[in-house]
């Protein structure tokens, strides 16, 4: 315990220091006025923003890149509440309540509540990491291709949660999102799959590509059927804050959200993309009315939000403690470790612990920070909702086209894009949802890898499954809730049969 | 004076002969592009970064990296070779993208031994032959026997199809006979962690990227696959003072399109060169498990030679693998 707190006073000092400070609050505005860019999210955005950090020393340069993730992370969130883009995979639930939050008026009180839902969350992750980083990394170790199948498999339940109206229709979606993400190169045999000979998709498509087309692009297409132009917001813009009401009724969801979030943050390949997900479906299974859930509930912004942020921060585990990159912003991250002379690995608390406990510490600060930018902002993002659609959707287009092509600066990109686009719109009228089909994407292409790591590994016997004990219980828990929801559905159809 | 035909030629040929060279001396005279055919953050763009900064300030411009991700590398690099070749577009590939790719793609737009002007390598990696934490063996005399009674038990990891892991993994197993599962991950990332977890057993992977592991005891090393030990690994043996044939190194090496002019060649090597004779590029090549060309590996003609073995060693081994 005394350790913990001279640890973290240690962390305090290197990231309190006026210069550390500064550079931290730096990166956050940096970061979020960046990711506020349709499409550009927190991997492009470090991409971009990583030579500014080249003069720095190391402990700055790392606390500013730090910075700038929190930043572009919150910057995408506010796209996606605004105009309705997630920029990256955990946004894309942000959208479903947080872009119908700011339809009604109640755009000021949805970024409000993401930014202090982020605050309380990202507080609770910095402990966790300082008192349980060691633990928590032998638990994640634990953790085989066949546990994180099982995982992922569990995960789709969520899709099914996440519809709002037809089943049917969602579970069509998964299932066409999981076949979108099997495009490109086969990893196991190299074979090309789905590419027609397109060099350009060799590596599959971009999760961007799709949820630009599909969410942004489809919107604005939608959106100018209407005649005369319209703002996005159609109401009066109502409080720019939330009130007291307001978060007491986020303060559970933000709680188990940072919970959620928190567990699934630290685990290898990336698991953090799930959390949002699951503290969606959470809050909408508890829900005493779920049917508010897609209309516009403060608490399917607030979990969200949190777990999104809980597990940005917790996914520095790994990194910190073993060196390896859970994902590809914390690839990015080693790779500036490594540009600045530091080796990552396990050695890197005790050789260097001024770095590693100053970094935890600025995630606190950064935390802080970015309240403090964005509070006073949120008046002027809601101030942009009001400009006429007619000058609003050319401003966002070009913005999306800007940010797709950064990606991997490739102009195909972005007329994949705009394929999208018209994929999405003939959606729209034929009654189906972007978010399930989103969703089968991202876990679609993890289960694949995952699932054929497993069979590899247990030379092609579906036993492994049963035998590990952390894929069985998942499993088991997955059969659970397949019943349990299955269930008043039956009951249902017999109540109509009785009525009729 | 009389403006006559003889004396237009006679001004255009003195312009011609005054004015190529008063170009090369200029040159850089605008910010040079150097395509990075990976992410950011990878090997190759650590090194290209790291290299390209010394470089600026050499050639008083700045080297601007560019990361064009896709298919292995060569998007990016099918990119830089139909670039123009003004010296404003370089592009820094690897082993995969220069040697393996004509082999693993078969609609490859550029060929590494013609499409190209080399330029040099910039650094070559050892592999390093790791295990789990773990596995019996003790050394790699034992590794060997134990591998040879039991490989098609065990599970080779690899950061897929085409990547440096798998490729040196394939060229290790061929050639002594090993059969193990072959388990393919996304990055190189995903499967060192699910060695460090003990989910995979082994592999041959870039010193850059398993050095932190070693140092901590998460994995065991058995052999660096290069002539000298590695400073950054001071107590893991070679292949070559074991006495097991077995050398095998990743490198990334700078080219530009092809019909570069001679002397923007010159200074760009050059440039290259001032920054791998500096002690603190030394310095960080060797905590990366690096080491820079020396002699005849430096320069276009030790590229091109490396590029032409590197194809005929790889080639048949991927290519007999494929059926």
């Amino acid at each position: 315990m005394w350790d913990l707190i001279s640890n973290l006073q240690l962390g305090l000092s290197v990231a309190g220091s006026l210069k550390n400070a500064g550079l931290c609050f730096l990166g956050c505005l940096i970061g979020t006025l960046i990711g506020v860019l349709p499409g550009v999210g927190p991997i492009a955005t470090i991409a971009m923003l990583l030579p500014l950090t080249f003069g720095l020393d190391p402990v700055g340069a790392l606390i500013m890149l730090a910075g700038i993730y929190y930043g572009a992370q919150y910057g995408g969130s506010t796209t996606a509440i605004l105009v309705n883009i997630p920029g990256e995979a955990t946004a894309v639930v942000t959208v479903l309540d947080g872009h119908q939050m700011a339809k009604q008026g109640r755009a000021g009180i949805a970024l409000g509540i993401a930014a202090i839902g982020s605050f309380i969350a990202g507080t609770i992750a910095t402990v966790i990491i300082a008192a349980a980083a060691k633990p928590l990394t032998t638990l994640a170790l634990m953790f085989g291709p066949a546990d994180y199948f099982a995982l992922m498999v569990l995960g789709l339940m969520f899709a099914v949660v996440l519809a709002r109206g037809s089943v049917p229709k969602a579970i069509a979606m998964i299932l066409l999102g999981i076949l979108l993400s099997v495009v490109g190169t086969d990893i196991e045999t190299g074979e090309e799959r789905l590419t027609f000979g397109w060099m350009e998709v060799a590596d599959g498509i971009d999760f961007a590509v799709i949820a630009m087309g599909m969410f942004g692009f489809a919107e604005i297409l939608r959106n100018l059927e209407n005649k005369e132009a319209r703002a996005v917001v159609s109401g009066e813009i109502g409080r720019l804050l939330p009130n007291m009401a307001d978060l007491k009724v986020s303060l559970a969801p933000i709680l188990r959200g940072t919970g959620i979030g928190s567990l699934l943050g630290f685990l290898p390949g990336n698991g953090a993309v799930l959390g949002p997900f699951a503290s969606y479906s959470v809050e909408k299974k508890i829900a005493a009315d779920p049917s508010r859930f897609g209309q516009g509930a403060i608490e399917g912004v607030a979990g969200p939000e949190s777990a999104n942020n809980a597990g940005a921060q917790t996914a520095f585990i790994p990194l910190l403690t073993l060196g390896i990159p859970p994902n590809a912003v914390m690839a990015l991250m080693i790779g500036a470790m490594t540009i600045h002379g530091i080796v990552p690995g396990p050695q890197i608390i005790t050789k260097q612990p001024e770095l590693f406990w100053g970094m935890i510490a600025s995630m606190w600060i950064g935390n802080l920070m970015l309240l403090i930018i964005n509070l006073p902002l949120i008046g002027i993002w809601v101030k942009l909702l009001q400009v006429p659609y007619r000058l609003m959707f050319p401003a966002i287009i070009i913005f999306c086209c800007i940010g797709i092509y950064s990606i991997n600066n490739s102009p195909t990109e972005v007329v994949l894009t705009a394929a999208f686009a018209l994929f999405g719109y003939t959606l729209i009228k034929l009654g189906f949802e972007a978010a399930p089909l989103l969703l089968g994407f991202v876990l679609g292409k993890l289960m694949e890898e995952k699932l054929r790591q497993a069979m590899v590994i247990s030379r092609g016997s579906l036993w492994t499954f049963m035998e590990r004990p952390v894929s069985l219980t998942l499993l088991a828990l997955t059969l659970v809730i397949l019943v349990v929801s299955a269930l008043p559905a039956i009951s249902k159809r017999r109540e109509t049969v009785f009525t009729e | 004076m009389k403006f006559t035909r003889r004396t237009a030629i006679a001004a255009i040929a003195a312009l011609g002969v005054t004015a190529v060279p008063a170009v090369a001396q200029q040159y850089p005279t605008k910010p040079i592009t150097a395509i990075v055919p990976f992410a950011a953050g990878g090997p190759t763009d650590v090194v290209t970064r790291l290299v390209a900064e010394h470089m600026s300030r050499t050639l008083g411009q700045q080297i601007v990296v560019e990361n064009i991700g896709g298919a292995g590398g060569t998007i990016g690099m099918s990119r830089a070779a139909a670039a123009a070749p003004d010296g404003y577009t370089i592009a820094v590939g690897n082993m995969g993208t220069q040697s393996a790719a004509p082999a693993l793609y078969p609609n490859l737009k550029y060929d590494p031994a013609t499409s190209f002007t080399q330029i040099s390598v910039v650094n070559f990696t050892p592999q390093t032959i790791v295990s789990k934490k773990g596995l019996e063996p003790k050394d790699l005399k034992e590794l060997l026997a134990y591998l040879k009674a039991n490989s098609e038990k065990l599970n080779y990891g690899h950061a897929g199809v085409g990547s440096i892991s798998y490729v040196s993994g394939f060229v290790f197993n061929a050639q002594f006979g090993f059969k193990p599962a072959l388990v393919a991950y996304k990055g190189t990332g995903p499967a060192l962690n699910d060695l460090v977890g003990g989910q995979i057993d082994y592999m041959v992977d870039q010193s850059l990227n398993v050095i932190p592991q070693i140092t901590s005891g998460t994995i065991k090393a058995y052999a660096v696959a290069h002539p000298e030990r590695i400073a950054a690994l001071p107590d893991v043996p070679t292949t070559k003072e074991l006495g097991v044939d077995f050398i095998f190194s990743a490198w990334n090496a700078m080219v530009a399109p092809k019909g570069l002019p001679k002397d923007i060649q010159d200074k760009l090597l050059d440039a290259l060169s001032k920054a791998l004779d500096d002690p603190a590029i030394i310095k960080r090549y060797e905590d990366l498990g690096s080491t820079a060309p020396k002699g005849a590996d430096r320069g276009p003609a030790g590229l091109q030679k490396l590029v032409e073995s590197e194809v005929a060693r790889i080639t048949p081994v991927l290519k007999a693998a494929a059926k």
